[in-house]
C-alpha cells in the first residue's frame, strides 16, 4: 500500500489536494493511505518552502500547487 | 482611458436607477459601481499579465539568490522580493523555515516576510488607479523601508535566539543549499499561461470577497461622512490620531484589495496622508491571525517583538508624513 502525505499547514488548498488523492484512488480502487502532515519540523526535513506538497512512499513527488489528475495518477500506478 | 468606469457608472446611477446627482446615496452608489467595476476589470487583465511575466520566478529560486549574499544587500534585496514574489500567506512558515535552514539570517527573512503583504502587485495596481502615482510611490517606499529596517533591527537584537529551539538548530546546522533551477527547463508559453490563468482565479478568489467589504466601506464613508467632520477632527494630522489610526487597524484584518478603497475615500476626505497610510498598513500587516501562525517557529517574546516594532514603525510613518504634509 502506498504512504501518501500532503504536506501543508492546513489550508484549504491541502485539504483539497488530499482528498483528490483519496477519491481518486478510490476511483481506480487502489489502496493508499492519505495523511495530512501540518508540522512545520516534518515540511522542513523535506526542504518543502511551498505548500501544498505530496509525498508518495517518503519521496517528494510535488510541490507548491494543487497537483491536477494526470499527476495524481501516474504517483499511484 | 479610466474615464469609462465613470461614465459607466453615472450612466447607471443616475440614468438607469434614477437616482440624484449630489444625493448622499447616490455619491455612495456611484462611488461603488466605478469602484468595483473597475478594480475588478484591472485586477484580472493585469494578474495575467503580470502572472505571463513572473512564471519563472520562484521561491527557490529567491532563497537561492538571497543565500550567501551580503547583508546589506540582503535586507534590501529580501524586501524587494517580498514585494514580487507570488506567496500565500498559509506558506509562511514553510518559507520561515526553508529561508532559514538554508542559513539566511533572520532578519533577512523577516525583511521578506513584513513586506510580503504590504507590497504585492495588486495592491500597486490598486493605489495607481485610485489614489495616483505620488501616493503609490510613497507607499512602496514606505512599505520596502518598514521590511529593510525591521529586518536590520531584528539581526541587532540576534532575534535567532528567540526562535523555537528546532528553528535555531536548523539555522545553525544550515548547509549551502542545492542549486534548485540548474537542471530544470526553460517554461514554455504554454506553461506561462496556465500559471497565469491559475494565479488569476487563485488571486480572484481569494481578493473578490475584500474588494467588495473595502468598496462598500469606502462608498459608505464618501457619501454619509461629512467632509468637514473629518477636516475638523482629524484635518490637521493632531499627534494622536496616528497612533490612534495604528491601534485601529489592528483588529481590522483585510489585505490591501480590501484597505485602498477606504485608503481613497479617507485621503478624498480630507484625512492627511500619514494618518491614513498608518491605518492602512496597520490593517494589512498587523494582523493577529496571521502572527499567530508565526508562534509555530518563534518564541512569544519575538512575536511581541515584531509586533511591537511594526506598530511603532507605522506611527512614525504617519508622524513623518503628517510634518512633511504633502499636498
Amino acid at each position: 500500500m502506498k504512504e501518501i502525505k500532503v504536506l501543508g499547514s492546513g489550508c484549504a488548498k491541502c485539504t483539497k489536494t488530499a482528498e483528490s488523492i483519496q477519491s481518486v484512488a478510490t476511483e481506480c480502487s487502489i489502496p493508499v493511505n492519505v495523511v495530512k502532515e501540518t508540522s512545520p519540523e516534518v515540511i522542513m526535513s523535506f526542504g518543502v518552502m511551498s505548500t501544498p506538497a505530496v509525498v508518495v512512499d517518503n519521496i517528494l513527488m510535488h510541490s507548491g500547487s494543487i497537483p491536477d489528475r494526470k499527476k495524481i495518477e501516474s504517483w499511484l500506478k | 482611458m479610466l474615464n469609462i468606469f465613470t461614465e459607466l457608472a453615472d450612466w447607471i446611477t443616475f440614468t438607469l436607477f434614477g437616482l440624484a446627482l449630489h444625493s448622499k446615496v447616490g455619491g455612495a452608489v456611484h462611488f461603488f459601481i466605478e469602484d468595483t467595476v473597475k478594480i475588478f476589470f484591472l485586477l484580472v487583465v493585469m494578474i495575467y499579465f503580470i502572472a505571463l511575466i513572473r512564471a519563472s520566478l520562484n521561491i527557490e529560486k529567491v532563497r537561492d539568490y538571497l543565500a550567501g549574499k551580503n547583508r546589506f544587500i540582503g535586507y534590501f534585496m529580501g524586501s524587494i522580493f517580498g514585494a514580487i514574489t507570488p506567496f500565500c500567506s498559509c506558506s509562511s512558515i514553510p518559507v520561515f523555515l526553508g529561508f532559514t535552514s538554508g542559513g539566511i539570517p533572520v532578519g533577512i527573512t523577516m525583511s521578506f516576510l513584513l513586506t510580503s503583504p504590504l507590497i504585492n502587485e495588486v495592491a500597486v495596481l490598486l493605489l495607481l488607479s485610485l489614489v495616483g502615482w505620488e501616493i503609490t510611490l510613497i507607499y512602496v517606499l514606505v512599505g520596502l523601508a518598514v521590511g529593510i529596517t525591521g529586518g536590520i533591527f531584528l539581526d541587532l537584537i540576534h532575534a535567532e535566539t528567540l526562535l523555537q529551539p528546532f528553528a535555531l538548530k536548523a539555522y545553525q546546522s544550515a548547509k549551502p543549499t542545492v542549486n534548485y533551477d540548474a537542471n530544470r527547463p526553460a517554461i514554455s508559453f504554454r506553461e506561462r499561461h496556465e500559471f497565469a490563468k491559475q494565479e488569476l482565479l487563485d488571486i480572484l478568489s481569494r481578493v473578490w470577497k475584500w474588494v467588495f467589504i473595502g468598496v462598500g466601506l469606502g462608498a459608505a464613508l464618501h457619501g454619509f461622512v461629512p467632509i468637514s467632520w473629518i477636516e475638523a477632527n482629524l484635518g490637521s494630522g493632531q499627534w494622536w490620531s496616528v497612533p490612534l489610526a495604528v491601534l485601529l487597524g489592528i483588529p481590522l484584518y483585510s489585505n490591501a484589495s480590501g484597505v485602498i478603497p477606504v485608503m481613497e475615500s479617507l485621503i478624498a476626505k480630507g484625512l492627511p496622508i500619514g494618518t491614513t497610510l498608518a491605518f492602512c498598513m496597520s490593517t494589512v500587516a498587523a494582523s493577529f491571525p496571521e502572527f499567530i501562525l508565526l508562534k509555530q517557529v518563534m518564541t512569544w517574546r519575538l512575536l511581541a517583538i515584531i509586533f511591537a516594532l511594526l506598530l511603532a514603525s507605522f506611527t512614525a510613518v504617519g508622524w513623518t508624513l503628517n510634518a512633511v504634509n504633502f499636498n
